[in-house]
């Protein structure tokens, strides 16, 4: 299988973020022809093409737009989900940077066909200089006639506005992300009512993802059919896969849905020399995490949850053998404890406790019985939590348990880690040992 | 008793059911109930802790999960994958439910669910007040484990927060269920806490700046109402001040929020818990009093979904130890040589009796019974009145009143059984609010207002200005000055006032909501009735004293007999002479004012005086005066008062607390109450009854029981007969306002020095600042800024209190507390709502304002 450029395409070009750029490479194309269509061809367009949301839970988009209720005369809203924050997933970010126009041409074509004046993009806060380029991208679309009033010439007027976020992960949840729009406390809403019937200020809303939206536009211009014939049969097109860790160049790699880490693995140089995969992860720190059995899954959604996890984000996060798989389950799960938004009692409390029992094995400290403590911590969790935050915490967990539970059980019979930090680094670095001393404390201090 | 009840227009709905199994049982309830409701209809107790009936679904605890299988369109039942909280689902057709008693998976979710809220939390129930009622508690030991896995460290804050002075929050408690920051946002509408932080570290906290990088509190959201304690800061910045705070310790499902008067004192099973009605306002609230040997150690919100849900006012719950006060009654008293001495009852009794009956020689007894009885004793003060003392000189009025308000009730209001109700609030289109400001006099109507307006009900009130409780009711001000009332009311018939569209005032079913202070507005409560006959729209008054509904029942004003009789009819006279077997007065008495004015010229020879406060009448001097100058006066008090030591013989009644009886609450709903706590002390009505036994007269009221009967004799038929006439308009020209004159605008706050509140010095620390509220335009003719003082004085004295520039107030007119301390409106200044009064800048403050204007009080 062979990369099939599209949002990746002007990645290398000279000031690949301008507008000129963009438009050079046939950019607007899709907005100046979707102009010309009947709003339902386009809905009609994207369901025929197959996409599914980019964003993780692989929704079809098309679908989720046809769930709008009819027009009331009252707005409605599409608002792009820019809150890139899971661990390892960093595909967004990357496409915003190198290419904004995809994402703004995407929010023009949208929201035409879904009858919306006012689109939000809202992207994660800590990341400002994509903000900024949003937001001049954003500029130099006004400025070019394609945002703003009477759109080419069509009649159709539309508003963005990007809207930084304050530094939370649960606001890539949708709803605690309106909540968060708004000016609220980003926590997840009470469904129903769904986004579609009750968004955005209660309104008729449609929350897609970036590289959902950005996808757009190139079907549209180049038709359903060219979209469909990448990817398999139910997992349609292409996506862009972020190798981090431990291959010889990580970084971006868009492909049809379907590859293989094993075919990626050759794009990217391979494991780094001297090394051999130990487990990774298919699409972020949420997703269970698989090992070398899995090379030849394919990545799409159904081979991928027929192995049992999830195609998530498809950020592949490799760890080869210097890595010790209870040290990077901990850090994770001192993020989803840090992350959890506090709503609920199974997330907020339970990552709380799965953080602290982490650090002891770790530390050396794991009593006998610890593992059977955490899988059934992991169960009054999983499922019971108020939105998928809580599910995501316990994958690293539960995955990691199932495939390397000696390494655990090493941990807690060796009272220590069994590994030397330093030798998975790939710089200088001496690590600071958790100290059972350091402990003190761990759960009501800091992060 | 009987009880003419109208039928309200309620035709019910046809309910449609949903049929859905529960734990192997098939049970139908109506659509949309949730699926923890339905099983508590089907005696299926599901555990919970963020839950609560009269509060939005939140889904935050997860305590209530449940397994859950739902019929494809196939017909076949599937179980979902996740169980799901039962107290955000509604029930469907065809459901399967299992809970906790037939699932080992929603079983087990639960005890995880009851583990993970135990790990954080503090084992300190043996010292927590909700120890022993503590839902945590009780659902640990029912759907929780025997004992925690957890052996790591807890989260700990430092406790506690002071909120206000009445209301602590120990964070560490905090199940975090979010009902205290509901309740505050749905019901109260007065958010002083919310969620702060996340994860672990999530807490209820309260305003902080310094987290928010608040800039600026004192915002366009109207006007600033600061406590005279100490506070936490609102949501908004502000400092926080909350007539329902109480409440949210009653519904915290831990110990995290606790009420300061109570805390430490008791152990839940040490109490004794007696259902009774709050007697500080005309709502009639259920509440629970909880006592320990003869002490009451508090109060909690009784359960009445048609009076006050689970609901009451900060006053009703805090403000009991009154009844107990040191200056308490505790045996009758004689004056001998100018001094009062103890007596006892058969001494006293005869004195006062052979006193009554010299000064009805002399000229007469009036009587004053004060707004505050039961109806079994409203009723036989009636009695007593017109049969022992033959006078229909009588009236229950210790307030600003009118002859036109005692046509209004006695036309209107009196013998018109239940008319509006709280569940007809919530149902109207509209409600106008006229010579009443709801949060201040009469706390729980408030919340229904509330609950209304946020379901769709429009809310006008005729005011000088926009109260912070007409903005949390999304209220529409119709501006006017005391006394101007009426002008509004005859200019709303058209449906429109000025560019305000009030049409939903003559649609079906909207309610006009009159306030006993339209008794100082000429021609208000004429044009009120007007408005209603045109409009459609059904009136109800709503008094601020618990007995003055019953008052007016009973016949406890001069021209009115019991059930809407008129004293001036012959046949009203002779039906109320048939049951009561005694020749009833055919002239029409004296009314408060007249009373006093007739004891002062000695045209009256005595006074027999009930639960009276002079300070609360609108001249406090004269009503001194008149008693000094009063031939004999008989005094039925509860505590030392300045009545008491005016008195010739004082009779000591028992506080509600001590006794059993009922009040009819605005509606004319009777609601009656056992008493709490054992006692010697007499009710009102056995102490007339005995004192009529002295004069010969068969009050037939010595127990309630007799006294029930007693009253069911003037009832027994509804009065057919002519009612009074309504009031006349009356018209007044307006005011002439001088060069550094206003008029002045007056009512009680809720909280104020008002007796009832006596010996709460923690409920005291949250009542409002007294401030004078003046326009801008207004302000500035004075020469007054926002924060600095002003004076507004009469010839009888002043009131000097900081200023409270208030947008959009009325121009010309100046605000005052009526009864506040440090603005004693009638006591200093001799004056009432209406009046000229003089306004002057203050001199020098004696403290720098401060950058915030929050000039405090000590």
């Amino acid at each position: 299988m062979t990369l099939t450029p599209v949002l990746t395409d002007t990645w290398d070009k000279d000031r690949s973020w301008r507008l000129a750029t963009y438009e050079r490479a046939g950019g607007y194309g899709g907005l100046k022809k979707a102009l010309r269509m009947e709003p339902a061809e386009i809905v009609q367009a994207v369901k025929d093409s197959g996409l599914r949301g980019r964003g993780g839970a692989g929704f079809p988009t098309g679908m989720k737009w046809g769930f709008l209720p009819p027009p009331d005369g009252g707005p409605r809203y599409l608002v792009v989900n820019a809150d890139e924050s899971e661990p390892g997933t960093c595909k967004d970010i990357p496409l915003m940077l190198a290419s904004p126009q995809h994402l703004i041409e995407g929010v023009a074509i949208t929201s035409f066909a879904i009858g919306c004046d006012h689109a939000f993009i809202y992207v994660r806060g800590e990341v400002l200089h994509v903000y900024r380029r949003l937001l001049s991208a954003v500029e130099e679309a006004y400025r070019a006639g394609y945002l703003g009033k009477n759109i080419q010439g069509s009649g159709f007027d539309l508003d963005v506005t990007v809207h930084a976020g304050a530094g939370a992960y649960i606001c890539g949840e949708e709803t605690a992300l309106l909540d968060s729009l708004e000016g609220l406390r980003g926590q997840p809403r009470l469904k129903p009512p769904f986004p579609a019937v009750a968004g955005l200020y209660a309104r008729p809303t449609v929350v897609n993802n970036v590289e959902s939206i950005a996808s757009v536009p190139a079907i549209v211009a180049n038709g359903a059919d060219w979209f469909a014939s990448m990817g398999t049969e139910k997992s349609q097109g292409h996506g862009l896969f972020s190798l981090s860790g431990h291959v010889t160049r990580p970084g971006q790699y868009e492909a049809p849905l379907g590859i293989t880490l094993r075919e990626l693995l050759d794009l990217s140089g391979g494991i780094r020399a001297g090394h051999e995969l130990k487990f990774w992860t298919p699409g972020g720190s949420s997703t269970p995490i698989f090992t070398q059995e899995h090379l030849d899954t394919p990545l799409d959604y159904e081979s991928v949850g027929a192995a049992g996890s999830m195609l998530g984000t498809r950020a592949l996060q490799i760890f080869d053998e210097t890595v010790c798989v209870v040290r990077a389950v901990s850090r994770w799960t001192d993020f989803y404890a840090h992350e959890s938004c506090g709503k609920c009692t199974p997330c907020r409390e339970g990552t709380y406790w799965l953080k602290q029992v982490l650090h002891r094995i770790e530390a050396g400290e794991g009593a006998e019985g610890d593992l059977e403590l955490l899988l059934d911590l992991c169960d009054n969790i999983l499922g019971k939590a108020f939105c998928a935050l809580g599910d995501g915490a316990v994958s690293p967990i539960t995955s990691s348990i199932e495939h390397f539970r000696d390494e655990y059980q090493a941990h807690i019979d060796g009272h220590g880690c069994p590994f030397d930090p330093s030798a998975s680094a790939l710089f200088p670095y001496t690590p600071k040992t958790r100290t059972p001393g350091a402990l003190t404390g761990a759960g009501a201090g800091g992060h | 008793m009987t009880v003419t009840s109208n039928d309200t227009s309620t035709e019910a709905a046809p309910v449609e059911l949903v049929t859905f199994t529960i734990d192997g049982t098939e049970v139908s309830v109506p659509k949309g109930t949730l699926i923890i409701r339905a099983a508590e209809q089907a005696g299926i107790q599901i555990p919970r802790f963020c839950d609560h009936p009269l509060l939005a679904p939140a889904g935050a605890c997860r305590q209530c999960l449940v397994e859950v299988a739902m019929p494809d369109r196939e017909g076949n039942v599937r179980p979902m994958p996740k169980p799901q909280a039962s107290c955000t689902m509604t029930v469907a057709p065809g459901m399967v439910v299992k809970t906790q008693h037939t699932s080992a998976a929603a079983d087990k979710a639960q005890q995880g669910v009851m583990e993970l809220l135990l790990m954080n939390h503090p084992l300190d129930c043996p010292v927590c007040d909700k120890g022993g009622e503590c839902p945590l508690q009780n659902q640990a030991m029912s759907n929780g484990r025997t004992d925690s896995r957890f052996v790591d460290v807890k989260r700990t804050f430092p406790k506690p927060i002071a909120l206000s002075t009445q209301i602590l929050l120990d964070r560490e408690r905090c199940v975090l269920c979010q009902r205290c920051t509901r309740f505050s946002e749905e019901i109260a509408g007065d958010a002083f806490i919310a969620l702060q932080d996340r994860g672990a570290h999530q807490q209820i906290g309260r305003f902080d700046e310094d987290v928010l990088g608040f800039a600026g509190a004192e915002s366009s959201t109207g006007p600033v109402d600061r406590p005279v304690g100490e506070a936490a800061t609102d949501s908004s910045g502000r400092p926080f001040s909350s007539y329902y705070s109480g409440n949210t310790v009653q519904i915290c499902p831990v110990g995290a929020l606790t009420g300061a008067g109570y805390r430490f004192r008791s152990r839940p099973f040490d109490l004794v818990s007696t259902e009774s009605i709050a007697e500080h306002d005309a709502n009639g609230s259920a509440i629970r009093i909880d006592h320990r040997r003869g002490q009451v150690l508090r109060r909690l919100s009784g359960e009445d979904p048609v009076v006050n849900e689970e609901w009451i006012t900060d006053k009703d719950r805090f403000a009991f130890t009154w009844q107990s006060a040191p200056d308490r009654l505790t045996t009758p008293l004689v004056r001998e040589n100018g001094e009062l001495r103890p007596a006892s009852w058969v001494e006293a009794l005869e004195v006062a009796a052979a006193g009554l009956a010299a000064a009805r020689r002399d000229g007469g007894v009036g009587v004053l019974p004060g707004g505050r009885l039961t109806v079994e004793d409203a009723f036989a003060w009636s009695r007593f009145a017109r049969t022992a003392l033959g006078t229909n000189d009588v009236d229950q009025r210790v307030r600003v009143h009118s002859a036109e308000e005692a046509a209004f009730l006695a036309h209107a209001v009196a013998g018109s059984g239940m008319g509006v109700t709280f569940g007809d609030l919530e149902k109207a289109p509209a409600v106008l609010l006229a010579g009443l400001e709801a949060e201040e006099e009469a706390g729980v109507t408030y919340l229904r207002l509330r609950k209304a307006a946020r379901s769709g009900t429009k809310i006008f009130s005729i005011a000088p200005y926009a109260t912070r409780g007409l903005l949390r009711l999304d209220g529409t001000l119709l501006p006017a000055a005391p006394g101007t009332e009426s002008e509004w009311l005859d200019g709303l018939r058209s449906g429109q006032a000025g560019d305000v569209d009030t049409s939903a005032l003559t649609q079906p079913g909207a309610v006009i909501l009159v306030g006993e202070r339209l008794a100082g507005s000429p021609g208000a409560y004429a044009a009120a009735l007007r408005l209603a006959e045109a409009t459609g729209a059904r009136l109800a008054w709503i008094p601020r004293r618990a007995g003055e509904r019953g008052g007016v029942e009973a016949g406890l004003l001069p021209g009115l007999l019991p059930g809407g009789r008129p004293v001036t009819d012959a046949a009203a006279r002779a039906q109320v002479a048939q049951a009561w077997g005694a020749e009833v007065p055919a002239e029409a008495g004296r009314d408060t004012a007249g009373i006093l004015d007739a004891l002062a010229s000695g045209a009256l020879g005595g006074a027999l005086v009930g639960g009276v406060e002079l300070g609360d009448l609108p001249d406090p001097e004269a009503a001194r005066a008149a008693l000094d100058a009063a031939g004999f006066v008989v005094s039925l008090e509860v505590r030392a008062s300045e009545v008491t030591e005016r008195a010739d013989v004082v009779l000591p009644v028992a506080p509600p607390v001590e006794r059993a009886g009922s009040y009819w609450n605005w509606e004319g709903r009777v609601r009656s109450f056992g008493a709490a706590l054992e006692s010697n002390a007499l009710p009102d009505h056995r102490v007339l009854h005995v004192l009529a036994q002295q004069l010969g007269v068969d009050l037939q009221a010595a127990t309630p029981a007799e006294a029930h009967l007693s009253i069911a004799m003037t009832q027994q038929e509804a009065w057919s007969g002519d009612r009074v006439a309504a009031p006349q308009d009356v018209r007044t020209a307006a005011p002439q306002v001088g060069p550094g004159q206003a008029v002045l605008a007056t009512w009680r706050l809720q909280l104020d020095a008002g007796r009832g509140q006596d010996g709460e010095q923690f409920l005291a620390g949250t009542a409002k600042q007294p401030v004078a509220r003046l326009s801008p335009a207004t302000a500035e003719g004075f020469g007054v800024a926002d924060g600095g003082r002003v004076a507004v004085s009469t010839s009888r004295g002043r009131v000097e209190v900081p200023v409270a520039v208030t947008a959009g107030m009325v121009d010309g007119v100046v605000w005052l507390p009526l009864n506040s301390v440090g603005s004693r409106v009638h006591a200093t200044l001799g004056a009432a709502a209406g009046d000229l009064v003089d306004v002057s800048a203050a001199q020098v403050a004696p403290v720098a304002p401060t950058s915030d204007n929050s000039e405090r009080q000590g």
